[in-house]
């Protein structure tokens, strides 16, 4: 097991109250393994992977509690100066959007072999060549000349392979991948998805993949995990999770795909918006959206019922005990 | 019935020299050549990559900007030779619906005022009748009355776009052009705005220009499809052929790029190579043809013109000519 999340719990002080982002979520990584992370904007999703690179912003947030083993070691006990070793050795973050995290006033080739120096302690002729040989791994075509470009030279899909090769530099363990593929194109989309998957193959690495789109997740993830306002309502091999949906939410979110239901009939629809992170309903948090619900719901959080062959979901519809 | 035609539009941008006092460079071809027309009822689905020109052409036919050549007709009517009165009424009948709901509402103007300044502008009721509308209009998007007196920034980005969407259909206009009105929206939120908008269609009889660059949206919403590549419709037909039988190369690398959700331990295969090439400098003969995987010596020289073929269904390939 590569990396063990346990009982992960980030919160966030604000005017208006504590808000738990992340609440005790639970998940593990197999090396070699893409693990999808899905959910709607405000869910979790994207804390979760903030605070395992330990980059929440402290205050207003804060990890609260559990832990974060890599590799058998727990790094939220790491001194921060331990911690910087972790980063971009062992796991590195691809975001969004490469035109803001991208410096505009330095060639791309640059930015990547500033990586490589940071962690890798080469020489300045030795660090361009390595820098030059990422490049082209991430089959960025003619990667001398590419070197020299800025950011703004560059495509959108041109970018993101950059920030690839950036977080890959040091090949580490586990990349996180936060929408990389949200900004982009379809045709571009497919050729980073592409990438991703041949490189994951190349390198040996697992991936955390955080997605808002369902199909992108079935197209890459091993195992998916489906967050709801910051808990964990189901997780399942991907197979299973796509043709089992088996909380009512994850069937709320796959009906609802356009595309794939009926073209000219209306799409299913889930009533209804998120809760206010701040005034969580006291029972199941999805309970007022809710087409299945029973009393129970509105009183008591379910836990999450294991349905065997790795398939967990928080709905009190799985309580064998009392059907 | 024709409502909507579009008649060789190109629209040109100069773009900026290579030094900051040189002259201007080679124009940048958005929109290059265009012919469409929308039946009244019917609802055109407008598909594409960014940078392909469909934003351009959807403000073109708004009169929002003026193309470099081309025409568009509103029933017949030259909407670019219309002046004052007559321009004022013919605005009122094409409305659009923006992409961003977070930027295309006045962050200082209640969501009941946003609303009514059409209505008072055209004159669509009396003056002490514009509440009431503002209302019927609200409750028409799924919208309670109090939220006349709110502001923008005090709704979520669906409730925001149902907003756009009140405001669009203020002035009872019979076409509405949306350029991604999903697009910045949540799973779950999208579906609700798309059903709104076919609802709305139906029971106010309009007829639907939808820019998307999202095949799954486009799907779901229109009756035809039209393919836009660099400038250029390359394939236009009705929407179930479209998606069975994709005719033009580019078309059926754009389906293949969609990632399924019935994967089967397959591995998605990016089905068209390389970028879009910039608009500035295009290629001499088709202008798919550097990433397209069936290109001919002869799609390099020579451009490749629009045919009609089985049924209507239209296409811009050597392939079938």
């Amino acid at each position: 097991m590569l990396l063990k999340v346990n009982n992960l719990e980030t919160i966030f002080r604000m005017a208006r109250g504590e808000v738990r982002a992340v609440d005790r979520i639970s998940f593990n990584i197999k090396s070699g393994k893409t693990l999808g992370l899905v959910g709607e904007s405000g869910c979790g999703k994207s804390v979760t992977a903030l605070s395992i690179m330990r980059l929440v912003p402290d205050p207003p947030g804060k990890i609260a509690g559990g832990s974060i083993e890599l590799e058998g070691n727990d790094i939220l006990k790491l001194p921060e100066k331990e911690m910087r070793k972790i980063r971009g050795n062992e796991i590195s973050i691809v975001f969004q959007e490469p035109l803001s995290s991208l410096n505009p006033v330095f060639s791309c080739g640059e930015q990547v072999r500033e990586a490589i120096v940071l962690h890798q302690h080469l020489g300045r002729k030795d660090s361009k060549t390595e820098a030059i040989e990422m490049l082209r791994r991430v089959r960025i075509p003619d990667p001398e000349t590419r070197y020299k470009n800025y950011p703004h030279q560059m495509s959108g899909g041109m970018r993101q392979r950059v920030m690839i090769a950036m977080a890959l530099s040091c090949q580490p363990k586990l990349l996180i991948a936060d929408e990389p593929t949200t900004a982009l194109d379809v045709s571009v989309q497919a050729q980073i998805i592409e990438l991703l998957q041949d490189l994951r193959e190349e390198l040996g690495m697992s991936i955390l993949l955080i997605t808002h789109d369902l199909a992108v997740i079935a197209q890459m993830a091993d195992t998916v995990v489906v967050m709801y306002a910051g808990k964990i309502v189901e997780k399942a091999p991907a197979g299973k999770l796509f043709s089992d949906p088996s909380h009512p939410y994850t069937q709320g979110l796959l009906a609802s795909m356009p595309g794939y239901s009926i073209p000219g009939k209306s799409l299913p629809v889930i009533p209804g918006s998120v809760p206010d992170p701040v005034k969580l309903p006291p029972g199941c948090r999805f309970s007022d959206r809710c087409g299945k619900r029973i009393e129970k719901c509105f009183n008591e959080e379910p836990p999450l019922f294991n349905l065997g062959d790795s398939h967990f979901s928080r709905c009190w519809l799985h309580n064998k005990e009392e059907n | 019935m024709i409502i909507l035609k579009a008649d060789g539009i190109k629209k040109y941008f100069s773009s900026p020299g290579s030094g900051f006092f040189s002259r201007s460079g080679a124009p940048v071809k958005a929109v290059d050549g265009v012919d469409i027309s929308i039946e009244a009822g019917e609802s055109l689905g407008l598909v594409g990559e960014s940078g392909c020109g469909k934003s351009t052409l959807a403000r073109v036919l708004l009169r929002l900007i003026k193309p470099t050549t081309g025409k568009v007709f509103l029933d017949g009517i030259d909407f670019f030779a219309l002046k004052g009165r007559d321009l004022r009424k013919t605005r009122r009948r094409i409305q659009m619906i923006f992409q961003d709901p977070y930027s295309s509402l006045n962050p200082r103007m209640t969501v009941g005022n946003t609303i009514a300044e059409g209505i008072k502008v055209h004159k669509i009721v009396k003056r002490k009748d514009v509440r009431t509308r503002v209302h019927s209009l609200l409750d028409k998007v799924g919208l309670p009355p109090a939220a006349e007196s709110r502001y923008p920034h005090e709704f979520s980005g669906g409730q925001r776009q149902r907003v756009g969407i009140a405001r669009a259909l203020a002035v009872e206009p019979d076409i509405i052009i949306a350029d991604e009105p999903v697009a910045a929206l949540d799973l779950s939120v999208q579906a609700k705005i798309i059903n709104l908008l076919r609802d709305l269609k139906e029971d106010m009889g309009l007829t639907y220009l939808f820019v998307s660059h999202d095949l799954g949206v486009i799907k779901h919403v229109s009756d035809k499809v039209a393919v836009m590549y660099l400038g250029r419709i390359v394939e236009l037909s009705d929407k179930e052929s479209l998606f069975s039988d994709p005719l033009h190369p580019y078309t059926r690398g754009l389906l293949a790029s969609i990632p399924s959700l019935e994967r089967g331990g397959k591995k998605l295969k990016a089905a068209i190579r390389g970028e879009v090439p910039s608009p500035v400098n295009l290629p001499a003969g088709c202008s798919f043809c550097p990433r397209c995987p069936e290109a001919t010596e002869r799609c390099k020289l020579e451009f490749p013109p629009f045919v009609t073929i089985n049924g209507g269904r239209k296409v811009r390939c050597w392939l079938y000519s």
